[in-house]
């Protein structure tokens, strides 16, 4: 199997031309990260999933920047194919709704319900959008950096 | 035919058979399952939050009450997030002692797991020898840490403290013992007649379906998929040690239980690689005193744990408490395909796919 060294090889330039997405690539000694905006995530991950194989998404998480959220998705193959990707968009805070990577990576679904059960950010064609691990009657996500604690 | 009228049974999440608060609410027509609704968050503690008021090493003691029933695991991944996040080297030897006590607390896992699997299916005997034999790990991780459940021994950089006289020689008894306790609870579980009808054929995980939820660990391994991080993307110096991965070929629970407990054996075989090679030296790295990782730099860092896939990612401000932890906990996804693979079957099959998908709802919950 090719080894790609975390994907810093693979010609991103000519997948994006290809896809007629724009997205860019950074890579540090451990992931390769792509940028890209909302609109443009689906498409992306489609194609890393189609193209390159990316068909086990390990994990979804998400950053209160303060004015934006940045969502991170950390993609993977099994098998195993030397490829680290970790793709990243940023939402306004106003605005946080992101389309759900269910369709594509039926694990999304909890992690998706996870990270709008603690952030509040709302991912549109989520087959159950519901608190997973606090009360419906929660009020608030205590996630996010505004949120009072109460008490130590 | 007899027409049934549509009922809904709630297990747990005060039940022994959902290991610690889990509530399935199983929609049934008469006594086959139609669905089940997973409710979690009865252990919620929020320590991703807490986590960005603490500083990083006050995050460890968290971290081993994540997945209690194999401490040195999440106390492992973190540190080694932690560690990537720092560019920190770690010694030989404490490299080693770590592969050691991670590799017990797997089969200490496995172990518990096989005897609660026993008395959730009916076999009170299984547990006691289960536990009997567990209680050996425990006493080891006692000797390292004065800890024997919740032990706090890794540190960022190394370990706490350098492993005690007379450790190496038990670590050497336990693995010498363990086909022998592995053999027996395959002739009084696994061959037992009444527990091999509640399991054979009952709960089938399909691999496209495992993969497809992310489910990792034993579990997918059961289904026929050789996917272990050990050997994957190793971390450490797990590139160094010569094991084989079980796998199943059904994905059923006893393919999930015949896998855990040919693991003990490899986790055996791993263990006593280490206690051979083991070198004399530091088991602590060169460690700022104050851990400010420069801001902006992020990790998510994965390792196998005793339940699957645990990944730690973290984002560093450049103060000394972390800007964003989350954990990635297996046990959490792995729970998603069980109305999946409990539908169609009867009431009690839940309880064996519970047993079977083996989650500990501490780190579920987070």
């Amino acid at each position: 199997m090719e080894k790609l060294d975390h994907g810093r090889e693979t010609p991103w330039t000519k997948l994006a031309e290809d896809a007629g997405i724009e997205f860019t690539a950074v890579s540090d000694p451990f992931f390769t990260y792509l940028s890209v905006s909302p609109a443009a995530l689906h498409a992306l991950m489609g194609i890393l999933k189609q193209r390159l194989g990316m068909n086990y998404l390990a994990d979804i998480t998400a950053v209160d920047h303060g004015s934006e959220f940045e969502v991170v998705y950390h993609l993977y193959a099994i098998p195993d194919n030397g490829r680290r990707l970790a793709i990243k968009t940023r939402i306004a805070r106003e605005a946080a709704v992101l389309e759900s990577a269910f369709p594509l990576y039926p694990t999304a679904d909890w992690q998706e319900r996870e990270i709008y059960d603690l952030m509040g950010i709302s991912f549109s064609n989520h087959p159950n959008l519901a608190r997973v691990l606090l009360p419906d009657d929660f009020k608030g996500h205590p996630l996010r950096k505004d949120y009072r604690k109460e008490g130590g | 035919m007899l027409q049934t009228d549509e009922y809904t049974i709630n297990i747990g999440p005060q039940h022994p058979s959902t290991h610690g608060g889990l509530h399935a609410e199983a929609l049934m027509d008469g006594e086959i399952v139609k669905d089940v609704a997973v409710h979690l968050g009865y252990v919620h503690r929020s320590v991703e939050k807490i986590a960005e008021s603490r500083t990083y090493t006050q995050f460890i003691p968290y971290a081993a009450r994540l997945d209690y029933l194999a401490s040195n695991l999440p106390c492992l991944g973190y540190v080694q997030a932690v560690e990537k996040l720092l560019g920190v080297e770690v010694p030989e030897r404490a490299e080693y002692i770590r592969v050691i006590l991670g590799e017990l607390s797997r089969i200490a896992a496995h172990m518990l797991f096989v005897g609660s699997l026993a008395i959730d299916l009916g076999a009170t005997t299984g547990l006691v020898y289960c536990l009997r034999d567990r209680e050996r790990i425990m006493n080891l991780f006692e000797m390292t840490s004065g800890q024997r459940l919740i032990a706090a021994y890794m540190r960022i950089g190394g370990v706490s403290a350098d492993l005690p006289e007379g450790f190496i020689t038990a670590v050497e008894g336990v693995i010498s013992d363990l086909p022998k306790m592995v053999k027996e609870y395959d002739g009084l579980i696994t061959g037992n007649e009444i527990l091999q009808a509640r399991c054979r054929g009952i709960g089938i995980l399909k691999p496209e379906l495992a993969v497809a939820y992310g489910v990792t660990g034993p579990n997918l391994r059961a289904s026929g998929v050789p996917y272990d991080l050990r050997k994957a993307d190793p971390y450490g110096i797990y590139s160094r040690f010569d094991f084989d991965l079980p796998l199943g070929s059904r994905g059923d629970c006893l393919d999930r239980l015949t896998v855990r407990l040919e693991e003990i054996e490899q986790s055996g075989r791993i263990s006593a690689q280490a206690v051979k090679d083991i070198p004399e030296g530091e088991i602590m790295g060169k460690v700022p005193k104050v851990i400010k990782p420069a801001q902006g730099r992020e990790v998510y860092h994965r390792i196998e744990s005793a339940k699957g896939e645990l990944g730690f990612y973290l984002l560093s401000d450049g103060s000394e408490k972390p800007a964003r932890l989350h954990v990635r906990a297996p046990s959490f996804i792995n729970l998603m395909v069980l109305p999946h693979i409990s539908r169609g079957g009867k009431l009690q099959d839940i309880i064996a796919n519970i047993a079977t998908l083996d989650p500990v709802l501490g780190e579920a919950d987070r």
